[in-house]
């Protein structure tokens, strides 16, 4: 009943083979790179079957009663191996034995339509967007096929019934993440951010592999649904056990992806691939992986307290962190970089205080405005002909109002001001930190609030506000952008304006994302973890109005220092070692470098001269042997072998040196030899 | 006159020619020697042939004369070459087939 299913990561993956190869082999064979309308036509229009796609099975799902939400396309068994003896779960869970099996099964229940919607929704318009923003670019085809490419892993991720197809996106996602951060490849400082991003994922990937397959060793499958029936009985673990670990295994996959502390060093730099690019997949879609990874694995995390407060933890820390990182930085995507993992932290702070659908409402509306505000970002570069330092722009609302309206609209948002998407979904995550007695948490996000609306103010102001510190070569072609990339603002803006309204607080009425949700935390719902603390509504309200007194505090002290003093980049310096602090990101990089990185290198140097001095000291040694015996041998052959055949030689030479003086040359020698002869044969014939 | 005195003359005129071919150096007397040593091969064997009344041994030696006058032929020509090749005719000078 739903064999369409297959089609909506496999059309982006068509559309890959069709620009990606297709293109390599049109380019091969006729010099010339594929014609960019159809490139454009296949990358965008597949993504947007796959978008309608989505859209059908999601009427088809709300039309389920809610017990049965759930449909499931049986594609084919991918792996089938031998047989496998589980170690089972304390007594709870006995061992047995089983077939080792991965199957190629999409599946489609709330949640993974709520992500489907999201990544097919927001990757289309972005699509759309890139024609725009890469139309002068020479490898127009390549970018397109790593995009469908990106879209076909993320897809596969989200739409994936077992851990093992979600490992196979995150994996295709990461890859995709490497191949168009490092898409400018002659620039050095985009193919090592490539290699950054790579290299750090495969940290958090680790962990991830190890808690899967960790899980599988306990309870024998890697299914979803099975696993959460199975772990859906067990009580939660009150001491460090194999759900903890596991759910500990899979945070720090889940950190790595999603950019939280300590592996979050990488998105900073995946500012370097194009500005699409960072909105679909360093903001919107990719970074959210491990925030849907940990709401799938909701079962496992609501029965390891300890795992969900660790969650919280760096969550909360996270958003702390990444949000005062963001305060100096100069470059604008930069910015929006910290700003993107800070609100994955409050994701994770969602996560961790078990508010599994606040945290994947806030995943929702964080797609619309910081897709919005990267592609605005975008739009601006563009204009801007790729000048990204905020301290030669100012003013620019004048020459691009339609950016700079649909800015606003994200820029709103993003601090939480009512009646803006952001607004709904941060104060419903602070909301239920505080509710569930993680007051802690609450007080840490507040104030990362505080500073969101700091950054974000400070970033409008010094783009589109204040004086023109524009290059007045560059002024000259300053206009707004062309229609596909302003009507993708547009339409992201106005998601960013209502996207908020589906999930309402419970003082302004009923919550329909969560009820939405429901259904994929079924098993969940006795858990002491789900108990809220009695509050009345007026509480709750007031307490909405604490976060947007929070986010005014934030702007009027932006607004104050940037706008009114009329504050810009350069004088930050001025402000001594705090701003240095800030501004070099705590030095976190150098430390980095000097822990890891530096240290990896030791090591690889230690392996090199242990290489250079044992390795290739027993490989020189086995040469200085031959060689010796090799002039033994050349010594015997020299003096005895040639020697003997040489002695012949000298024998037939000396003999005949003395015997060939007899030919003289003259002829009466011979004459007196031939009578010689005849007398002598005469002799013997007479005297016989 | 008899058979003797034959002989002893046919053998003078060989060892002539003997003594001529070792000791001579200049190539054309040399070649004369032979044909002395030759005539006197066919005195004997006219000897023989009245001795005897046989008559082969006179044929023999028209058979050796016309030998002679053939290889006469082909040795003067071989002198008249290497007369040119060398500007000589001495045979000592003419060594160059050896060690």
């Amino acid at each position: 009943m739903a064999e369409y299913l297959w089609l909506i990561p496999t059309l982006p993956f068509i559309g890959f083979l069709i620009n990606g190869l297709g293109g390599l082999i049109y380019k091969k064979v006729s010099k010339k790179t594929l014609n960019r309308y159809f490139v454009s036509i296949v990358a965008c229009g597949l993504v947007f079957i796959s978008l309608l796609l989505s859209t059908v099975a999601f009427v088809q799902l709300a039309n389920m009663p809610n017990e049965h939400k759930y449909i499931e396309q049986k594609c084919f068994n991918w792996v089938t191996a031998g047989d496998v003896t589980t170690t089972g779960y304390y007594d709870k869970v006995p061992s047995k034995t089983t077939q080792f099996k991965i199957e190629w099964n999409y599946f489609f229940d709330p949640l993974s339509a709520v992500m489907a919607l999201v990544v097919c929704g927001v990757g289309f318009l972005i699509h759309v967007f890139a024609i725009g923003y890469m139309w002068d670019d020479t490898g127009f085809y390549r970018f397109f096929s790593y995009l469908n490419l990106f879209m076909f892993a993320m897809l596969t991720l989200v739409l994936g019934n077992n851990f093992i197809m979600m490992f196979l996106g995150w994996e295709g996602v990461g890859f995709c993440s490497y191949a168009l951060i490092g898409y400018y490849f002659h620039k050095k400082s985009a193919s090592d951010a490539g290699k950054k991003a790579f290299i750090v994922n495969r940290v958090g990937d680790y962990g991830f592999s190890v808690g899967v397959f960790l899980l599988f060793m306990t309870f024998g499958t890697f299914n979803f649904k099975e696993l959460g029936e199975i772990i859906g009985k067990l009580p939660a673990e009150t001491h460090f056990g194999i759900l903890s670990a596991v759910g500990l295994l899979l945070f720090i996959g889940a950190t790595g992806k999603s950019a939280q502390i300590p592996l979050y060093v990488w998105l900073p730099d995946a500012m370097e691939g194009p500005t699409p690019v960072s909105a679909l997949i360093h903001a919107a879609t990719m970074v959210t992986a491990g925030v849907y990874m940990i709401t799938r694995a909701s079962f496992l995390y609501t029965r390891s307290y300890l795992s969900l407060e660790i969650v919280g933890f760096f969550g909360v820390m996270t958003a702390l962190y990444a949000a005062i990182m963001g305060f100096f930085q100069r470059d604008i995507k930069k910015v929006l970089a910290y700003s993107t993992i800070s609100q994955l932290g409050y994701m994770f702070t969602a996560l961790g205080v078990a508010a599994f659908s606040a945290g994947i409402m806030h995943l929702m509306t964080h797609a619309f405005f910081k897709a919005l505000l990267f592609l605005g970002a975008g739009s601006i570069i563009v204009a801007m002909h790729h000048e990204q330092d905020m301290q030669n722009m100012g003013n620019l609302r004048k020459y691009m109002p339609i950016t700079f309206w649909t800015m606003m609209a994200a820029y709103l948002a993003i601090c939480g001001i009512p009646p803006f998407s952001g607004f709904f979904s941060k104060d419903e995550i602070l909301w239920q930190a505080f509710a569930r007695g993680h007051k802690l948490f609450y007080v840490i996000g507040l104030i990362a609030a505080i500073f969101t609306a700091f950054y974000m103010t400070r970033l409008m102001i010094l783009t589109f506000f204040g004086k023109e510190r524009i290059d007045p070569h560059k002024k000259e072609h300053l206009k707004e952008s062309p229609a596909v990339m302003t009507i993708p603002l547009i339409i992201l803006g106005i998601l960013a304006t209502i996207g908020g309204f589906l999930g309402l607080p419970a003082w302004l009425g009923e919550n329909r994302f969560e009820k939405w949700l429901e259904p994929v935390f079924e098993h969940n719902y006795n858990n002491p973890v789900f108990k809220m603390g009695h509050y009345t509504h007026s509480f709750e309200m007031m307490m909405a109005g604490v976060s947007v007194l929070a986010a005014l505090l934030g702007f009027f002290v932006a607004y104050y220092l940037y706008g009114k003093k009329g504050i810009v980049p350069d004088d930050e310096k001025n402000w001594g070692r705090l701003w240095k602090v800030i501004y070099n990101k705590f030095y976190m990089d150098e430390l980095y470098d000097a822990l890891f990185v530096n240290r990896a290198k030791d090591l690889g140097n230690a392996f090199s001269a242990f290489d250079q001095a044992v390795i290739d000291g027993g490989v020189n040694g086995t040469a200085a042997t031959t060689r010796g015996t090799a002039k033994v041998s050349s010594w015997f052959d020299k003096y005895v072998v040639d020697g003997l055949v040489n002695l012949q030689a000298w024998i037939v030479q000396t003999s005949s040196g003395i015997l060939r003086k007899i030919q003289t040359g003259v002829i009466h020698n011979y004459a007196l030899a031939v009578l010689l002869g005849i007398v002598i044969l005469s002799c013997l014939y007479i005297f016989r | 006159m008899s058979l003797y005195n034959f002989l002893y003359l046919s053998s003078i005129i060989f060892t002539l020619g003997v003594i001529g071919v070792l000791i001579r150096r200049n190539i054309l007397i040399v070649l004369m020697s032979l044909e002395l040593m030759l005539n006197a091969v066919n005195l004997n064997l006219i000897v023989f042939s009245r001795l005897w009344g046989n008559v082969v041994g006179q044929v023999f030696t028209i058979f050796v004369v016309t030998v002679a006058a053939a290889e006469a032929a082909v040795g003067l020509a071989i002198v008249v070459a290497i007369y040119r090749h060398k500007d000589t005719v001495n045979i000592d000078e003419v060594n160059i087939l050896k060690w």
